[in-house]
């Protein structure tokens, strides 16, 4: 507690850090997978071809892929960009899946219906399917935000981990405390950044109430 | 320039064995992985399996995995350590944990997809309990299963390249290693080596997720979805692969 | 012979589902319960083979009470028969008929030998036998769990809705072979439906429930039909809509042998025998009324 207070400005800071380095990977991740999930929807190649690259960048492990993008985006190694661009690139990999699976969870007669009594396809989708499809959305966002906040802090070993920081510099230093105030400031962060996304889900979606998501994302990375 | 140099190191037959080879260390990968998927199973599949066959304990499962998931095992393990020490057992234990709640959650979404009313059915025509687990659950919820066990596999061998830098070895070792010696060749050619690993164990268990499909099921048009909305549980219970590492 | 005496079941939800239920099933003849959703029947029948025990009261089987009698064993002995057949969807048609027996010991061929005839007998070509379910039609699938029913040859076969999810043309037909099944093997059928017309053309006796398991009117179809004891009775049985209330349509021409017969509302219901213009007089069993009655109730399914 006490090493907490005399290092609140160092702890504060690589908070703030934490959140704005894990805030724009959720963010890319979101926008990019709307358009790209209901590509996958709607065609089958695309689909395919979508769901094997992602697949293929997702199982590549966080640690490797911060060392492999520098040589693929000729930047430094010690460059934020580096963690930011493959956590956007894991996020954008669950993000499609689910997107995909929150059109797909639209239910058709609805569509038909929705069709029927005049909607254009691009009203229709605005109006109708991104709105039935935002409880999936948002589901598989919650696990985004969660698997980032947490995976951010490995970047400490490529010089950009935000309260990762804590954890290395702890461990080297031999002092549990710090590494554990590195823990839980992480935890509040992906609690706090949940709650967000609930409370937002709550006004954009008033209906959805208790909505939990499809069951396909219980095995988001499962079967690919 | 820096692919290629990692490629020459990787497949330089010098790097091959030795003490710092690439063989000894995919072996201790394998070793760490194997050793705390075996843990993870021995917890996580009884547990899965109990608590899908009776449907108690749905609530904890999605507080487990939704919490774990937000824990930095990065951190945890490095936390750890300062009160074990270095050793293969904590790195084991650290695994295990991180790999526990996709096994469980696999193994109880598993159970949870099979229609109740083939369950009711057996139970019905005389089924004992363990009959039913045995003859019907388990054997339908298979694919299920071996998916939370590939995205736990996927989640151990990704982590363990952490064992690098607690003073293991592993294929982590050559990244801990390039990093710190800004030898970023070695650290690429260790980032091939693990990403590559990674993908040839996602493979074979895709595979095997594949050939595990019950015949009836795959074909035509399978109705193993449970009536009245049962399937809309909790989203992604089973995690995801990337993690630490 | 099957009794209930004094059964009551109350949920733990606290929905009293049977209340005070007492019913002697004869032994070799079909009983129908038939009722709305929600009036017990359900559960009535799954007392018999305790996938549901009662709060109270006693069910005697053979003079036997079945509460002193192992669950599993007393399943395995008792046939059964649900709406969407509840096969196993990883298992071959051939291995979901033989899978009591199987679980019972009895050798694999002697087993598969049985479910071949099986087959035979439910009226399923052989070649079927090493499909999986999800290959058979809805039809098809309710006659191999009729076939695994049996499998054990049973005394008693408890159907619960057996017909409920197909549709009405193949519905009649699995109707008309179970009736010809029962005349061959004489089962102790207990059937549960909602279809008053299904629950006649198959009841040697009918027993209408009404909420709670109440026993509103028990009596073979004709006596049912000829003496409705209450108004909720002939509601249920279409008399008080008149659908029941038949007579003959003069204002069609006849073609010699057969007479129009209208209901109540004056709506085509069906024809009857007539040689000469003259109506023959019944001798016939209900079961082979010669008036084809056809209402809407069939459909309600």
């Amino acid at each position: 507690m006490q090493w907490l207070w005399e290092n609140r400005d160092l702890v504060f800071g690589l908070s703030l850090e934490h959140v704005r380095l894990s805030a724009i990977p959720i963010i890319v991740g979101l926008i990019a997978s709307i358009p790209l999930g209901w590509l996958a929807n709607r065609f089958r190649v695309t689909r395919a071809i979508q769901l094997t690259l992602f697949g293929i960048l997702f199982t590549i492990p966080s640690l490797a892929f911060f060392i492999t993008l520098p040589s693929v985006l000729g930047t430094k190694i010690l460059n934020p960009v580096n963690v930011v661009v493959a956590l956007a690139i894991y996020a954008i990999a669950i993000m499609v899946r689910g997107a995909a699976d929150a059109f797909a969870s639209v239910p058709r007669d609805v569509i038909q219906s929705a069709t029927a009594v005049g909607f254009s396809s691009v009203s229709r989708f605005w109006k109708v399917e991104l709105p039935l499809a935002g409880p999936v959305l948002l589901a598989n966002l919650r696990v985004v935000s969660v698997t980032t906040v947490s995976l951010l802090s490995v970047g400490a070993l490529v010089g950009n981990g935000a309260l990762g920081y804590l954890f290395i510099n702890g461990y080297q230093r031999d002092f549990p405390t710090e590494v554990m105030i590195g823990i839980v400031f992480t935890l509040i962060i992906a609690v706090l950044f949940d709650q967000i996304l609930v409370a937002i889900g709550r006004v954009l979606m008033p209906w959805a109430h208790g909505v939990r998501g499809s069951s396909r994302a219980l095995t988001v990375g499962g079967a690919a | 320039m820096l692919f290629a140099a990692a490629l020459a190191f990787i497949f330089d037959p010098a790097n091959l064995l030795g003490e710092k080879g690439i063989l000894p260390r995919l072996m201790d990968h394998l070793l760490y992985t194997g050793l705390s998927l075996g843990v993870a199973l021995l917890v996580g599949i009884p547990i899965g399996l109990i608590i899908g066959h009776t449907g108690k304990g749905k609530n904890f499962v999605i507080a487990l995995t939704g919490s774990f998931r937000a824990i930095p095992t990065f951190g945890l393990l490095l936390f750890i350590i300062l009160f074990t020490g270095l050793g293969l057992g904590p790195l084991v234990f650290v695994l295990a944990i991180l790999a526990i709640p996709p096994i469980i959650a696999g193994a109880y979404s598993g159970l949870d997809a099979v229609n109740r009313e083939t369950i009711d059915a057996a139970r019905a025509i005389g089924m004992t309990e363990w009959q039913i687990l045995g003859k019907v659950e388990i054997p339908l919820a298979l694919p299920l299963i071996l998916g939370g066990i590939r995205s736990a596999t996927l989640q151990i061998i990704a982590t363990a390249t952490i064992a690098g830098y607690v003073g293991l070895t592993g294929l982590g070792r050559f990244l801990i290693e390039g990093l710190a010696l800004h030898d970023y060749t070695l650290a690429f050619a260790g980032a091939i080596l693990v990403a590559a690993l990674a993908l040839v164990a996602d493979g074979i268990l895709a595979l095997i997720q594949r050939l595990v499909v019950p015949h009836g099921v795959s074909r035509g048009m399978a109705r193993t979805t449970t009536r009245s909305g049962r399937r809309t549980a909790p989203p992604a219970l089973t995690g995801t692969p990337i993690t630490e590492g | 012979m099957i009794e209930f005496r004094g059964v009551s079941k109350q949920f733990d939800d606290g929905t009293l589902a049977v209340d005070d239920f007492s019913l002697v099933i004869p032994s070799h003849k079909t009983v129908v319960l038939v009722g709305s959703s929600g009036c017990g029947k359900t559960t009535l029948l799954r007392m018999i083979n305790r996938m549901v025990d009662p709060t109270s009261g006693s069910i005697l089987i053979d003079d036997e009470d079945i509460a002193g009698l192992e669950p599993v064993k007393l399943r395995r002995r008792i046939g059964y028969v649900m709406q969407n057949s509840g096969l196993l969807p990883h298992r071959k048609v051939i291995d979901n008929v033989a899978t009591v027996p199987l679980l019972e010991g009895v050798p694999k061929r002697d087993a598969y030998a049985r479910a071949m005839e099986l087959l035979d007998t439910v009226g399923l070509d052989r070649s079927l036998a090493n499909r999986y379910p999800s290959q058979l039609s809805g039809g098809q699938q309710q006659r191999v769990g009729v076939a695994r029913g049996l499998a054990v040859d049973p005394n008693i076969l408890l159907m619960d809705e057996p017909f409920g999810a197909v549709d009405p043309i193949v519905r009649a037909d699995l109707q008309q072979e179970l009736i010809r099944l029962q005349q061959e093997l004489g089962k102790t059928i207990v059937f549960v439906t909602h279809d008053i017309d299904e629950a006649f053309l198959l009841g040697d006796e009918v027993v209408i429930l009404q909420v709670g398991a109440q026993i509103a009117q028990q009596g073979t179809p004709s006596e049912i039909l000829a003496n409705p004891t209450n108004e909720f009775v002939a509601n249920f049985i279409g008399v008080g809509r008149g659908k029941r209330r038949l007579s003959v349509d003069g204002s069609v021409e006849s073609n010699g042998n057969d007479l129009v017969l209208v209901d109540s509302a004056g709506h085509a219901a069906g024809v009857v025998d007539a040689p000469g213009g003259v109506i023959a007089n019944g001798d016939s069993s209900p079961k082979s009324r010669s008036i084809s009655n056809k209402t809407d109730q069939a459909g309600d399914a």
